[in-house]
């Protein structure tokens, strides 16, 4: 298996506190890989220092063969890697219409044809032109994620950084996302790495996943080792017991 | 259950409308319900008025909105009708209400201990000695190992699940017979959420209150619940007992039930919501 993202020994830490205990993972191409955890664990931070939002002062990155370190990331590299955000009221800018959002990462990477571009990417998640000359208060939280999404295709890349995409949204809404998610993920064969704290969405969505806590890997399984209860971990078994609800007694 | 000559809690018609620049908002159109010492779900998307029903019930509605109903009455006494003083005599004493994120719903510049205290005394007459050993029973009745710390700690200094424990013990304090919880756990991580819920669950049984319990997740009501009512766009579109939830009548309540990605179950694409207009009338 070729590797999209290969992660050796990342350091990420903040006054001394280590949010990524030197974390390892390697995610194939054309994969969807989960991360689970609870808040803290650093499974968000894992992502942003993927996507050099976040520098890590220790280890190796390499994304598609090459190589990255600390923050700095060049053009090419956000053609290849795009993320989508939790909160779709704040990962849009307020004061841009959707037209402006959809053109801007265009203009970036020098792209032609940016009329069809932007048309077809409206369309591919489903919303109509209708929706190009709105501002993002003028939609609801899940039309916002789809524009999110759309932000984050429209540079037609490999890999999909995904930080709670849907934990947001209304559960009907959600099962929407996921299906656009997996539908763009088949067309274009994606490689997906998805960020949860929702056992149920990543087994859905991913075939393998890492648990997180404490800023460490816990356990990295197939998806199919979760329906089996083929872990080994104790802190996964309290993830999943916590999924399946409350119980009396 | 509302055998008993005057329920807990009457609610017939209720109505409550938002004026905006672009004409009325209906935020709840016609919502009717009577609870006794039961636990009742409210569930439904954002925007379905769950949030308001709750709000309408403890007073809470924001002062331009207009409140209507038939019948608003907490016993025999019509909530709609008593001056703004006896309502807020009964808030917080009789009717009590869990919010959603202790991070914003707490004051941030008072510690915990005397946010709890401060409940106590409007409402009784008590000395600052027995407030404070009530409070710190309080806190050790909703699981908190060193209530004497946490007495002491602002909210920002506790966490999540803490700081949600702490709203309980203070909402729980003077004793209500009536409990609004409004989605008391979506803040919260999903291994803190279990614990919050059977600390909830075992202080409302003891106590014996009546429960509204206000979320989004059909099955986590269900589960907590002997009743769900499940809301959209301001109306009741189906009322059951948590135990039938499987025989749902109502396309709404089975698509929610539906859409849910679950661990073990190989559904691609997801089903979803077809949402019909007819249901919205």
């Amino acid at each position: 298996m070729t590797s999209a993202i290969s992660i050796r020994d990342m350091l990420v830490s903040y006054d001394g506190f280590p949010a990524l205990d030197h974390v390892s993972l390697d995610v194939g191409v054309g994969e969807s890989f989960g991360i689970v955890g609870e808040s803290g664990s650093g499974k968000s931070t894992l992502l942003r220092a993927v996507s050099g939002l976040t520098a890590f002062s220790q280890g190796t990155l390499t994304v598609n063969g090459r190589s990255y370190s600390g923050r700095r990331r060049d053009k090419d590299f956000y053609q290849t890697v795009q993320m989508v955000f939790q909160d779709p009221y704040g990962s849009l800018h307020p004061r841009q219409t959707v037209d402006r959002l959809l053109l801007e990462p265009l203009v970036i990477h020098g792209f032609d044809n940016i009329e069809a571009r932007i048309t077809r990417a409206l369309d591919e998640v489903g919303l109509g032109s209708g929706f190009r000359f709105r501002y993002s208060h003028q939609l609801s939280g899940g039309q916002r994620q789809r524009i999110a999404i759309a932000r984050a295709l429209i540079l037609e890349p490999k890999i999909l950084l995904l930080d709670e995409p849907t934990s947001a949204l209304d559960a009907s809404i959600q099962a929407e996302i996921l299906n656009l998610l997996e539908q763009a993920r088949r067309d274009r064969n994606l490689t997906f790495v998805m960020v949860s704290h929702d056992l149920g969405v990543i087994s859905h969505m991913c075939e393998r996943l890492a648990v997180m806590k404490t800023g460490k890997v816990v356990e990295t399984m197939p998806v199919e080792a979760l329906e089996k209860r083929e872990f080994s971990a104790d802190y996964t078994r309290q993830l999943l017991v916590a999924s399946e609800g409350f119980r009396r007694g | 259950m509302t055998g008993s000559p005057s329920p807990l809690l009457t609610v017939e018609d209720l109505r409550v409308t938002f004026p905006t620049r672009t004409g009325e908002v209906n935020a709840v159109r016609g919502v009717s319900f009577t609870l006794g010492k039961e636990r009742l779900g409210i569930v439904g998307e954002s925007g379905s008025g769950k949030s308001q029903t709750g709000r309408a019930i403890m007073g809470l509605t924001p002062g331009h909105a207009k409140i209507t109903a038939r019948k608003l009455a907490f016993g025999d006494r019509d909530l709609l009708a008593m001056p703004k003083t006896e309502r807020r005599a009964l808030r917080g004493k009789r009717i009590a209400m869990i919010l959603q994120d202790p991070k914003y719903s707490l004051n941030p510049v008072s510690t915990i201990g005397r946010q709890i205290v401060e409940t106590l005394k409007t409402h009784e007459k008590v000395s600052s000695a027995e407030a404070k050993s009530r409070a710190l029973a309080m806190l050790e009745a909703v699981q908190i190992r060193d209530p004497e710390r946490v007495f002491g700690l602002y909210p920002h200094e506790v966490s999540g699940g803490m700081g949600q424990r702490a709203m309980i013990a203070m909402m729980l304090i003077c004793g209500p017979e009536l409990l609004i919880a409004d989605e008391p756990t979506s803040a919260l991580d999903v291994t803190v959420q279990l614990e919050v819920l059977s600390i909830l669950d075992k202080l409302v049984a003891e106590r014996g209150m009546g429960l509204i319990f206000i979320s989004h997740d059909l099955r986590l009501v269900s589960s907590f619940c002997d009743r769900v009512i499940v809301m959209y766009v301001g109306k009741i579109v189906e009322e059951l007992p948590s135990a039938n939830l499987a025989d749902a009548q109502h396309p709404y309540t089975r698509g929610l039930l539906n859409c849910l990605p679950t661990i073990g179950s190989d559904r691609h694409p997801l089903p979803v919501l077809d949402r019909k207009r007819e249901w919205a009338l």
